[in-house]
């Protein structure tokens, strides 16, 4: 299991590398002079644009310009925005809300997700789960930003229970009404998940043998159907966590949060190389991450699999 | 001399200023905080590098130049005492007594004249150092010292022009020609983090959290026409209008500057009386380059006239923007003063079809425009496909050609293709004056070489007459050129005026006196909160 993990984590350098090359390259080949379009409608002295783009290595060849970075990176410094500050700083302000909220959103879908799935599933054909398969239809079926903005409008205008906004220190409790919204998707789809495979487990063999063993009918369920159903849950989380760290640019904007989608979408769109070299490296490192623990989460809910050397 | 009438007008304004200042509801609380909407400043907050949005409304808050704007866009001396000159060349600047930083350094004839010096430097890569360009001694591109600038005494210095130019007094107030104190030379980075001006607010300590929002207090020192009757101003940087119109609504935000297009039909029911829908200096329209075939010579000035009288300015202006564009009579903006709506020729702006086929055709004598796809650029992250479908919709009904638009991903995009002479038609091309003059709307778009003229209009008769305007004796008579000028522009039509974007604004019923400026910055200074 550790030489496992170990492997796995060696696996992260070239991923690392490769993903940073190709990013870059990307960034690089946006058609159009990100400093020229900075200044919009009014272009300063040619002298300027060119003076500009020198300080941030952008007359410079590509490879040059990447191995700068990659230089740049082992001295601890991650280049700067073209408004001149550290993107370090940027992503210390960015990355600790974007996590709090995609911890609170995966809380969320997590916990009301399985236990509606396993309900419903309990109760396949009943009114409970024909409304649950309902309801998540309906919730798969309508886009975040609509979702987004009737919370919003609800919530933060009509009732104002929450803040319409998000203030700039992003607190735990401002964070719930938009954590919702980025979970209502997901949960839709893990209470699906769930009742299937709880469906599918009760009549699994090992839950007859349980029950015939004269266990309760909770610990049938919990012990037996509900561990081994979370399986397909957990990979799915897994890689919801990705999503969620990165794709929150709807529910972001919405709400005026300072988070990583928000500022990777300006970035890219300012063609700020740096800026989203950095930012969509140490998500490459989540996703990797965040795809290891699912692996050894198998071990730990299903029994049978088992990492070899 | 005629010059004097700048001084005249600046008085009154002044006169002006001063009385809605003590007009201030009794109720209302000196030290209440007005929230309202901005941007991440995409520079540090050095004035002579700061030329968008963002970071300009708030370097005007905490700067005070030699003069400022009045919500007209009529100039009002600030620092200066008076600012003469007998030939529109050499200008004598006298400033007032008595004005102090904020870190209690006095404001000198030196605060000015080193940081224009260091604005226009070669080396320094200011965004702004085109606006020294009269300034006698100014290179663009070699490292030169601005000769014409001379300090005579601590309160008293000359400025020696290139070119006279008659309304040079009138960019004072832009953002480029704002005092610096001598501290900031210490350590001009860090100076842009954490800024020390003279004018009516001052940034808070540790009040710049960035990508959050800026607090600034009002400065208790500062004593001149802007003096501010609240605490201060809280700039929350929002991402998207909705969210901050979402916050307007929510009560979470006095004042918004910039109505999103999602509530347009809706801003007036939702602020009742509490809403702003005026013209702002934003000039927008399209361009035609001129080495396109089919569109240069006789040829091309026929087609240009023909296409701009197939679109139906009124309607799109109604249905598209609801009524938050006003269709454009000229080639400035209503805002500023010396906008015309007849001028001669400006019938070509009008909607008219039957000339407009008629036009055509004479173009199609002289060579015939075949099928050749019509279609006009825009970069698709702007929100600008709905004009250019519209606009494309009404050339193609009114023609008979196919026109369509042409979206670019990202603006940068856009400008490439631009910049390399590589459009395969027309271009969206707007602008937004830096300071109220007609001079600013003309100059920088249409004489050869100039840096947004992108598409190539040449026209000696034009620039004559510009340089006739700028060099005239008095503010009257440069008016009447350049208005003749824009006559020239009207035949040419090197851009087809298209509107005038407006600035739609609410605020909510915790503040009162909202005005918004000539630059659709509303004037935080008079808004009162209670």
């Amino acid at each position: 299991m550790l030489w496992y993990a170990g492997k796995r984590f060696l696996q992260m350098i070239p991923v690392f590398f490769g993903a940073t090359f190709l990013i870059y390259f990307m960034v690089f080949a946006v058609p159009g002079d990100p400093i020229a379009a900075l200044y919009g409608d009014h272009p300063p002295a040619p002298g300027v644009i060119e003076a500009v783009r020198a300080e941030y290595n952008l007359d410079k060849p590509f490879i040059v310009q990447y191995l700068l970075y990659i230089g740049g990176l082992f001295q601890g410094d991650l280049g700067t925005t073209f408004s001149g500050r550290p993107v370090i700083d940027v992503m210390a302000q960015a990355f600790p809300i974007t996590a709090r909220l995609a911890l609170l959103a995966l809380a969320i879908e997590a916990f009301f997700g399985i236990i509606v799935g396993l309900v419903a599933g309990l109760r396949k054909g009943k009114l409970f789960d024909a409304s649950a398969l309902v309801i998540s239809l309906l919730l798969i079926s309508v886009p975040t930003f609509v979702v987004g903005f009737v919370l919003q409008y609800v919530f933060g205008i009509q009732l104002g229970w929450a803040r319409t906004t998000v203030s700039g220190a992003a607190p735990w409790g401002e964070l719930i009404l938009p954590a919702i919204v980025l979970a209502s998707v997901s949960f839709a789809y893990i209470v699906r998940l769930t009742r299937a495979s709880v469906a599918d487990n009760l009549g699994a063999d090992f839950v007859r043998t349980a029950t015939a063993k004269g266990l309760s009918r909770r610990r049938v369920v919990t012990v037996h159907v509900l561990r081994n159903s979370l399986v397909p849950v957990v990979t799915y989380l897994g890689v919801d966590i990705g999503s969620l760290m990165v794709g929150a640019i709807v529910t972001e904007g919405i709400f005026n949060i300072n988070g990583v989608g928000g500022t990777v979408y300006r970035a890219i769109r300012l063609g700020e190389g740096p800026t989203v070299v950095s930012f969509v490296a140490v998500m490459v490192i989540i996703f990797v991450l965040a795809n290891l623990l699912v692996d050894l989460l198998y071990a730990a809910l299903d029994p049978r699999i088992r990492y070899a050397k | 001399m005629g010059i004097s009438a700048i001084a005249l007008l600046s008085a009154s304004a002044l006169a002006l200023a001063g009385c809605s200042a003590s007009e201030a509801p009794a109720e209302s609380d000196t030290a209440a905080i007005i929230t309202t909407n901005g941007s991440e400043p995409q520079q540090s907050l050095i004035p002579t590098n700061t030329t968008e949005t963002g970071g300009g409304k708030i370097v005007t808050s905490i700067f005070a130049g030699l003069v400022s704007y009045t919500a007209d866009g009529d100039v009002v001396n600030e620092v200066a005492q008076s600012i003469e000159s007998e030939d529109g060349q050499v200008w004598n600047v006298t400033l007032n007594d008595g004005w102090t930083f904020t870190n209690g350094e006095a404001v000198t004839s030196d605060s000015f004249v080193k940081a224009w010096q260091y604005g226009a430097l070669l080396s320094n890569a200011q965004s702004s150092s085109y606006f020294f360009d009269n300034i006698e001694g100014f290179s663009y591109d070699e490292e030169s010292e601005l000769t014409g600038l001379d300090v005579v005494s601590d309160t008293e210095f000359t400025v020696t022009l290139i070119n006279p130019e008659a309304d040079f007094p009138l960019r004072l107030g832009y953002s480029a020609f704002m005092p610096l104190p001598e501290s900031a030379w210490e350590d001009l980075d860090a100076f842009g983090e954490n800024p020390v001006g003279n004018g009516p607010y001052m940034v808070a300590e540790d009040g710049w959290q960035h990508d959050v929002q800026i607090d600034l207090v009002t400065n208790p020192d500062y004593d001149g026409v802007r003096k501010a009757v609240n605490g201060g101003v809280t700039i929350i940087f929002y991402t998207s209008q909705d969210a901050a119109y979402a916050d307007a609504l929510g009560g979470n935000l006095d004042i918004l500057d910039a109505v999103p297009d999602s509530a347009f039909a809706t801003y007036e029911s939702d602020f009742p009386g509490r809403s702003v829908n005026q013209p702002a200096a934003i000039f927008q329209a399209f361009n035609m380059p001129y080495y396109l075939e089919h569109w240069s010579g006789e040829e091309g000035k026929l087609r240009r006239a023909a296409i701009s009288m197939s679109i139906d300015r009124a309607e799109i202006t109604d249905v598209i923007f609801q009524g938050t564009r006003t269709p454009a009579t000229d080639f400035t903006s209503p805002v500023i003063a010396g906008h015309s709506d007849n001028l001669a020729g400006a019938e070509v702006l009008d909607f008219n079809p039957d000339e407009a086929v008629k036009l055509w055709a004479e173009a199609d004598a002289i060579a015939p425009y075949g099928d050749t796809v019509f279609d006009l650029a825009y970069n698709a992250d702007g929100g600008h496909q709905a004009w250019v479908d519209a606009v494309a919709n009404s050339i193609s009904n009114t023609l008979g050609i196919e026109a369509v638009g042409k979206a670019y991903p990202t603006f940068a995009d856009a400008l490439n293709d631009r910049d390399a002479n590589a459009l395969t038609g027309g271009t969206r091309a707007g602008w937004q004056a830096d300071y109220p003059s007609l001079y600013n709307f003309l100059g920088p778009l249409y004489v050869d070489g100039a840096g947004s003229n992108k598409e190539g209009y040449s026209s000696p008769e034009f620039e004559k007459i510009l340089a006739e305007g700028a060099s005239a004796s008095s503010v009257e008579e440069a008016t009447a050129k350049y208005q003749e000028a824009q006559e020239v522009l009207l035949v040419d039509l090197p851009s087809i005026p298209l509107w005038y974007s407006n600035v739609t604004g609410v605020y909510s019923d915790t503040v009162d006196n909202v005005v918004f400026g000539w630059d659709s910055v509303p004037l935080y200074n008079e808004v009162t909160k209670g």
